[in-house]
């Protein structure tokens, strides 16, 4: 069915199509939208699940954990100080391997107060065993929130997954959006070692060292398992709904000489940008990042590289600048920009390419 | 009246669990499984009872646990009731948890549950500090004990999280005491039948942290009881009654001097503090026997 939706009602429609047994979840901007309108679902009747107003995020993600080990689905919602106040219970709910699907509306950290958009809330969990996927449009926030069940609750991978999206900038703007009937693309939940009244165990208990280092590796080896994973269900879905989503969506890269790499709404702005430069005989293309856990294979080799940070590292640089840097040897321009939600548009990010400085690090509107 | 001989065979805890010598919680665990039956999910925050259940891959209990952060015991069991009724399950879901984990980093989702309703029970087995770390000071010491945080002997009163809980109307709540499981498992028993949120507040001496010989356990439990120290009752829908063993303390309580006398941690407490904890004593009888007639 076509409509138009803003960034959380997208997420809430995907969640009700998903149909989880138990969602708890909290209220906070910018995130609210979405939560409130799973209440609306619940209230009237349009889904049947079991939703928790709980009393703070850290007990919301402790309440899908507890529902998750049952083998029920579970999803929650949060953004900014809700996803830092839960950040204890994000590791509890990867190493118990549940696959909890939770929407991250991406927003600044305080002080001061700022609700506006940036990703350093989901990067500051980044090593917490949680895949995350950052989304571009509405469309895709509906769609990944769909995706993020399968691929969480996949045996090969059991593992939670977090679904970014800008604050206000996606979250609270209305675009098209295609809802789908989702059928037999999610499977029933099966989880191996939900709890069993008739096989009791004892879950998460002292662990010694060398069950403990097992445990963790078991996670790094369903993080690199869950590649193939997340590729087989963007081409499953490919097939079954005509979208088709990759590690990381480029746009004009293929004889780019200059690449803007960037993640959320900006790598949208971005394309904008590469049209642009290109009528004025720079080839450029834009790659926008998907995943950011697990960090796709990036091939920017021989490639001038411009990369927006929509974060920071202090004492250190932009968070994904540092990742592509370590991760493919690239050096890059380094602009760190939209922090708290400041306005980025199409002509600044080609200014960026045009004034670009290979190696160097520029705080955009700033260190002018 | 329950008898000794109608408690269940059945073993919940099994034999050689990783307690201290004389520990009562683990005691008071053996008689809520027996109470609560097979068809039963225990979680448990950071405490004791989560060193009891021994390191992996070995449990020390035949029903599920569930361990799970300190501060999230209750909000994780608020997820897993909701899962199973979604699931038309019955299954108990009960937190085990010491004072630490309830009365001070998980009040808030203690509070959160019984504001929601939860249909779970939540017992807290109090032996009045952080037991699982070593003895340091909790929202549920008394004053003038000491702890190796507070070495010179605590310099506040035990928070009230009877009065706390009762604050929140749960259906069912109740006090018990190591040193009488049989009141213990009858309680248990009636809170299970019970729909919605149900707790439990149990003392619960501890011998390396009281300072005092393993083997007097239930002794120093008795004695907590017959001097008012720790009063046994039930709130079943706001209404309160005091359960047997604690009538003849309501009536005629012994002065706290023995208990007092009998543990260690006691040592430093001045005859100042000794008797403001006598008259803490003194007006909370009187407080607990005026709602039992029914006057406030």
């Amino acid at each position: 069915m076509l409509t138009i939706a803003t960034g959380n009602k997208a997420v809430a429609a995907a969640v009700k199509e998903a149909k989880p047994s138990v969602v708890a979840a909290y209220p906070i901007t910018p995130q609210t939208e979405i939560i409130e309108q799973i209440a609306q679902y619940v209230s009237s009747g349009e889904a049947d699940m079991e939703y928790i107003p709980v009393e703070s995020e850290h007990s919301a993600m402790a309440a899908c954990i507890g529902a998750a080990v049952t083998g029920v689905r579970t999803f929650t919602a949060t953004s900014s100080h809700g996803l830092l106040y839960m950040h204890e219970m994000l590791h509890w709910a990867a190493g118990a391997r549940l696959p909890i699907v939770m929407a991250n509306v991406n927003r600044a950290l305080g002080p001061g107060w700022n609700t506006w958009a940036e990703h350093t809330d989901a990067f500051s969990q980044r090593d917490t065993g949680w895949l995350q996927v950052f989304v571009g449009t509405v469309q895709e926030a509906y769609d990944a929130t769909l995706m993020a069940f399968r691929i969480a609750e996949d045996e090969r991978v059991l593992l939670p997954v977090m679904v970014n999206l800008d604050g206000f900038s996606l979250s609270h703007i209305m675009q098209s959006l295609e809802t789908v009937e989702v059928g037999d693309f999610i499977p029933p939940n099966r989880l191996p070692h939900a709890i069993d009244i008739e096989n009791p165990m004892g879950y998460g208990p002292m662990t010694g060292p060398a069950d403990y280092f097992r445990f963790r590796w078991d996670i790094e080896r369903s993080m690199r398992d869950s590649r193939t994973v997340i590729q087989e269900t963007e081409a499953a879905f490919a097939e079954q709904f005509g979208r088709k989503y990759g590690p990381t969506e480029d746009y004009r890269c293929e004889d780019a000489d200059v690449v803007v790499v960037s993640m959320g709404t900006l790598g949208k702005e971005a394309e904008v940008a590469v049209d642009l430069l290109r009528e004025e005989g720079v080839k450029a293309g834009s790659m926008r990042l998907r995943w950011f856990r697990p960090f796709p294979d990036l091939d920017l080799k021989g490639r001038e590289v411009v990369v927006i940070d929509r974060d920071y590292s202090f004492g250190y640089g932009g968070v994904v600048a540092a990742s592509i840097r370590a991760k493919t040897g690239v050096e890059c321009y380094n602009v760190i920009a939209g922090l708290g939600g400041q306005e980025v548009t199409y002509d600044d990010i080609a200014g960026f390419v045009r004034e670009r400085r290979i190696g160097e690090e520029h705080w955009f509107g700033v260190n002018e | 009246m329950i008898t000794i001989s109608e408690i269940p065979k059945e073993e919940y805890l099994k034999p050689c669990t990783a307690a201290c010598a004389g520990c009562s919680s683990s005691l008071c665990l053996r008689y809520v499984l027996k109470a609560a039956g097979p068809d039963t999910v225990l979680v448990i925050p950071a405490c004791c009872t989560s060193v009891i259940q021994g390191m992996y891959p070995n449990t020390s209990f035949n029903v599920p646990v569930y361990n799970i952060a300190f501060a999230a015991a209750a909000a994780c069991a608020s997820g897993m009731s909701r899962a199973f009724r979604s699931e038309g399950k019955k299954t108990n879901v009960i937190v085990y948890a010491g004072d630490g984990g309830t009365v001070d980093i998980g009040i808030q989702a203690l509070s959160g549950a019984f504001e929601r309703g939860t249909d779970f029970l939540y017992i807290c087995y109090d032996n009045e500090a952080y037991g699982n770390t070593g003895m340091q000071r909790s929202g549920s010491t008394p004053l003038g004990a000491l702890t190796t945080t507070t070495p010179a002997g605590k310099t506040e009163y035990k928070k009230d999280l009877d009065r706390i809980v009762a604050a929140h109307n749960p259906p069912y709540m109740a006090t018990a005491s190591s040193a009488y499981p049989l009141d213990l498992y009858k309680k248990v028993k009636k809170a299970l039948s019970i729909e919605g949120p149900k707790f439990i507040h149990i003392m619960a001496p501890c011998p390396p942290g009281w300072r005092y010989d393993s083997d007097r356990t239930i002794e120093i439990g008795k004695l907590a009881v017959k001097t008012g120290m720790w009063v046994l009752w039930e709130r079943e829908h706001g209404n309160l009654t005091v359960s047997g063993p604690s009538k003849g303390a309501m009536a005629r309580p012994q002065p706290i001097d023995e208990y007092i006398k009998a543990q260690g941690r006691f040592k430093a407490a001045t005859p100042e503090i000794i008797n403001e904890l006598q008259q803490t004593v003194t007006k909370n009888l009187e407080r607990i026997r005026k709602e039992a007639e029914g006057i406030c």
